[in-house]
């Protein structure tokens, strides 16, 4: 019976490793692939440049970076007050039908594919203003931001304990004073979180760019004009039938795989910081 | 260290008429009639799910933080009903303060600021670092935070936690001190220390205690209300009650024969 037992336990563990395995193994090898293709022309000029035509040597994705922020910038200040708002609302007061109502709203909209997202930013931007804009590209970011963030808010929210609002109501402050200061304030962290998960997906994202910001080659940063952004530069570079464009399509991959890595690796000190000190 | 035994008998501070307390269909609290004499200790004691808890947040109207529940009957504070309409909860709970059973510091702010978080989460100047000193010095906690107010009170023991929490209820000046079961997380030591405190605090402090611990209701308090499914079954001197019962039910408790 306990070699039974123990043989078992063997082949289970040696299974699960072997699961870990090949998990990894696309993950390994897409990252060498990015690295070894994208690392000869990360260089500084490439960073820093702009879009040289083809022939030309040099070239960059300063100016795609550059738009990204602004977009992301933009798109975060339309999303992060609807989305927290809406999160905290949710936990607060969202088991009444107007708070089932928008948790409804929430699941479909986070279900729309990113590409459908652009297409309302056309519909409601693009085409009233006449011309393509970062406005445009930030709305239809903020379009897929605002459900992750309403959704993460909501169950750092629900996690902070009911102890903690008791305490601060029988000190005699207000209930919504208790929600700001010390409901929210103790999930803080996680939704810091939460916001920089979202930041990072958005400035990932391609489909929704394609017919709202367009692309530029130039540096730009008004919001109601056509910007540049890293994955439609890549995605220009990518599909176009040139030698020296591909290899700045692999360098561009690189410096958008390393920008999404350093916001997801900021995210998780964030909810380390906080929560581990939040709650015991 | 037993309670000395009221003298002359106080004024009363609450006055509670014929209380019934609900949740949805539960009726947790059944008619219960209490005075609570000021500036004493009244200890509330009975077998859990009696009520105890639910009729001390009534006291505050803290039993309104759950939707389903519901409070009639006249609770009088200095003779006024604060059941009634008419009182603001927010500014009841500023008079009548709640020390609760698992230690509650607000966990993002400082020792310093979780003392005055009465004033800092309601935007009022006031909590100057007198009030920090005096409180904790009140909640004899001073000496032992005194040279590290900016830390976390998470970096507190629990019986310290305790304490900060009490000196953050003497922070605002409340007139009332509810407090529910606040030793039940604490090691005999810490336990003790409270207790003294319990007794130091009467003296400016009408002190509303629930507990499980018989020995600690004889300790500290100078009224007992023994409650019994839902019921006041019997109240008087704590003296009386421990000693000398008038109800069954009382005496069945208090020796230990069930509860
Ligand atoms: N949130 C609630 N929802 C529904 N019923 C509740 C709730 N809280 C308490 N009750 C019920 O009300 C009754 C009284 O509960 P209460 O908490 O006042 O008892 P207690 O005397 O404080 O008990 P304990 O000594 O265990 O703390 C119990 O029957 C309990 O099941
Ligand atoms: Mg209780």
């Amino acid at each position: 019976m306990r070699l039974r037992r123990r043989l078992a336990d063997l082949a289970m563990t040696g299974l699960c490793a072997l699961a870990v395995g090949v998990a990894l193994v696309p993950l390994a090898s897409l990252l060498w692939l990015v690295v070894s293709r994208g690392l000869p022309g990360l260089t500084p000029a490439f960073l820093l440049g702009r879009p040289a035509p083809v022939g030309d040597p040099g070239g960059g994705v300063g100016n795609g970076i550059v738009g990204t922020f602004l977009m992301v910038g933009l798109a975060s200040l339309l999303a992060v007050p609807i989305g927290v708002g809406a999160g905290i609302f949710l936990a607060e007061e969202g088991d009444g039908p107007l708070g089932r109502a928008i948790r409804f709203v929430a699941e479909v909209l986070a279900c729309v594919p990113s590409i459908v997202l652009g297409i309302v930013a056309y519909a409601v931007v693009v085409i009233p203003m006449g011309h393509f804009s970062a406005i445009a590209g930030a709305v239809a970011m903020a379009l897929l931001m605002v459900p992750p963030l309403a959704r993460a808010t909501e169950e750092f929210v629900r996690l902070v304990p009911g102890t903690l609002r008791e305490a601060s109501l029988a000190l005699g402050v207000p209930a919504w004073r208790t929600s700001l200061r010390v409901v929210v304030r103790t999930a803080l962290g996680g939704i810091t979180t939460a916001m920089l998960l979202a930041v990072a997906r958005a400035a990932g994202e391609t489909a929704p760019l394609l017919f709202t910001s367009l692309n530029n080659q130039y540096w730009n940063l008004r919001p109601d004009l056509p910007t540049a952004s890293l994955t439609v530069q890549i995605f220009n570079f990518a599909i176009s039938p040139y030698e020296s464009w591909h290899a700045q399509a692999w360098s561009g991959a690189l410096a958008l795989l390393l920008l999404v890595g350093v916001l997801n690796l900021l995210a998780r000190f964030a909810a380390r910081d906080r929560l581990g000190g939040g709650s015991r | 260290m037993s309670a000395a035994p009221q003298a002359s008998p106080t004024a009363t501070k609450i006055s509670v008429e014929r209380l019934d307390a609900w949740y949805g269909a539960t009726h947790a609290v059944r008619g219960v009639s209490l005075e609570i004499p000021d500036r004493a200790v009244t200890a509330l004691i009975g077998p859990s799910g009696c009520g105890k808890s639910t009729f001390l947040r009534c006291l505050n109207r803290m039993h309104e933080l759950l939707p389903s529940a519901r409070a009639e009957g006249r609770v009088l504070l200095d003779g006024e009903d604060l059941l009634s309409g008419e009182v603001d909860p927010v500014d009841l709970r500023r008079r009548v303060g709640m020390v609760f059973q698992r230690p509650n510091p607000f966990p993002t702010l400082s020792i310093r600021d979780n003392v005055i978080a009465g004033f800092k989460l309601n935007g009022m100047r006031g909590g100057r670092a007198e009030t920090v000193e005096r409180c904790l010095r009140q909640a004899a906690l001073w000496d032992e935070v005194k040279d590290r107010l900016g830390a976390s009170p998470l970096s507190l023991s629990g019986g310290q936690q305790q304490r900060l929490c009490i000196a953050r209820a003497l922070a605002v000046e409340p007139e009332v001190l509810l407090m529910d079961e606040p030793a039940s997380a604490l090691d005999p030591i810490a336990t003790a220390r409270l207790e003294e405190l319990i007794h130091e605090l009467k003296e400016r402090y009408t002190i509303v205690l629930v507990t499980h611990n018989l020995q600690q209701a004889a300790r500290t308090s100078d009224q007992t209300a023994f409650f019994y499914m839902g019921e006041l079954a019997e109240a008087g001197r704590t003296e009386q009650i421990f000693t000398n019962p008038r109800e069954r039910r009382t005496e069945d408790y208090v020796t230990g024969k069930f509860g």
